[in-house]
């Protein structure tokens, strides 16, 4: 029934969401603001992950196909791969909803608790969609960029690492990202992160929303957020790729 | 004029209001009082419809607000003005950001003018050259001082202020009821004010619905509470020795 309950009062809420700006002005005014927030200071830490797992997934492959027969591109090809289809997309969300989703949480849950966002509904301000919708637009329109940031990096970190430890050389590498490259692939992992960057900020943004109490309540709904947001993640990475992939 | 019509309102089946009637009257500064838990804030929030009342109406100069569509209501809340016990300031815009958010939002002034009405809401409150600061550099009294600042930049025809002395010292309190006072009576708006500050009674009180346990036991205005016999009224405002002998100067008087 507390399925239900949630899935139930979460439509409601995105219902609200999606309803016209009271003002078109302060719309782009925010959403230029959340841009910055929950999409530019994030690519530091997606820059430093990429490059660390690029240089992994290369190394990796590299161990497991130590097989003569097998050329050394398959090395790069197969980091291409891993890094396009799931890495970019699914890994680098993963981290994001601990990162953006903790803040959208504990932002409007703070909010609610300092009764901020009473002041916005007495006011007649629609307040879902003030808060929530720049945050939405933000992240959909900058995820699909941090998973692009994220491919070129993460590919760069497979080759210095393959160089520099002399797994694989820097021909086949380039060679082996290049062979039998599918466009489709970037397409499919943009689609992801799109659904992605939803899933995150309205789950974040309904549990910070619907906070009661103080401070530890805030915590316990930034916590849930992340959870159910990482949950929601995996299970949408699965059905999409059936959808899309097949 | 606020008309509350036989309010009732529970929370998981328990009651916290029972069939409340009363009248709040236009350019008066009326009072809620009652004991902590007694439902008073309950009350407001209900009439400003934070919280879905059971059943009864609220009306505000004849417009029932619980019939109303949601458009109708969200009009009706543009004509109020709310002052909440925390002070709600939004803590990453400015007090001039604060104050203009509301003219922002709803007005089609020019920017000029929403400076010029943001410095004579912050006149209004005594509270000139704070425009550029950020909440958190301010002392509550201040922030209670930019709260009713920004609760009367769009010239609201009803002010509803939830405990607006809470935390705050005797001398600050004096201040805050002045100016609510002056403020109700300058721009003849229907002010509502829960309080359980004496002072507040005993001063500006020009009309007092007093709670218990949810139900209204009395109502009257400051000069009537002396004489009144109502017992659970009489244990919550003359509580303390010093009010006793108030109330026994004011008798003989």
């Amino acid at each position: 029934m507390t399925f239900f309950f949630h899935l139930g009062r979460y439509s409601a809420f995105v219902c609200k969401v999606f309803k016209k700006p009271d003002k078109h002005s302060i719309f782009f005014r925010q959403l230029s603001l959340e841009v910055e927030n929950l999409g530019l200071n994030s690519f530091g830490i997606v820059a430093l992950i990429s490059v660390f797992m690029g240089a992994v997934i290369t190394l990796q492959t590299a161990y497991n196909l130590e097989m003569p027969i097998i050329p050394k591109y398959t090395i790069g090809l197969a980091a291409r791969d891993s890094i396009l289809l799931e890495f970019s997309s699914t890994m680098v969300s993963l981290i994001l909803a601990g990162k953006v989703g903790s803040n959208i949480a504990s932002e409007i849950g703070t909010m609610r608790v300092t009764e901020q966002i009473d002041a916005l509904e007495i006011m007649g301000v629609n307040s879902p969609g003030y808060l929530v919708l720049p945050k939405l637009c933000a992240t959909v329109l900058i995820f699909p960029l941090l998973v692009i940031v994220s491919m070129g990096i993460g590919i760069f970190g497979g080759w210095a690492a393959g160089v520099i430890t002399g797994e694989v050389n820097s021909a086949d590498y380039i060679y082996g990202i290049q062979y039998s490259f599918k466009p489709f692939y970037v397409v499919y992992s943009l689609i992801k992160s799109v659904v992605f960057a939803f899933i995150i900020s309205t789950v974040s943004a309904y549990y910070g929303y619907y906070t009661s109490g103080g401070a530890l309540e805030v915590g316990r709904s930034s916590t849930k957020a992340v959870v159910i947001s990482s949950i929601q993640i995996l299970v949408f990475n699965l059905i999409l790729t059936q959808i899309l992939l097949t | 004029m606020i008309e509350v019509v036989d309010l009732s309102k529970s929370f998981d089946d328990k009651p916290v209001l029972s069939h409340i009637s009363t009248i709040f009257d236009k350019e008066k500064v009326n009072l809620v009082i009652g004991q902590s838990g007694s439902g008073k804030t309950v009350l407001i929030k209900s009439i400003v419809g934070l919280h879905k009342i059971d059943s009864g109406d609220i009306l505000f100069d004849g417009r029932s607000f619980v019939n109303m569509s949601d458009d109708d209501r969200k009009n009706i809340r543009k004509e109020i003005g709310m002052l909440f016990q925390g002070s709600a300031l939004f803590d990453y815009m400015t007090v001039e950001e604060n104050v203009r958010f509301p003219l922002d939002m709803f007005s089609k002034m020019t920017l000029g003018e929403k400076l010029d009405r943001v410095n004579y809401c912050l006149k209004q409150v005594k509270l000139e050259n704070a425009n550029k600061k950020y909440p958190s550099e301010l002392s509550g009294g201040m922030q209670k001082r930019v709260a009713i600042a920004r609760a009367i930049s769009l010239n609201p025809k009803y002010l509803i202020c939830d405990e607006p002395n809470s935390g705050l010292d005797p001398k600050t309190s004096i201040v805050i009821d002045e100016l609510i006072f002056e403020i109700t009576k300058e721009f003849e708006i229907t002010t509502i004010i829960n309080t359980h500050d004496m002072n507040s009674v005993m001063e500006i009180g020009e009309k007092i619905v007093f709670i218990h346990e949810g139900v209204k036991q009395w109502e009257g205005n400051r000069n009537q509470i002396f004489n009144t016999d109502n017992k659970e009224l009489n244990d919550f405002v003359f509580a303390s020795d010093l009010f006793k002998k108030i109330r026994k100067t004011q008798r003989y008087i």
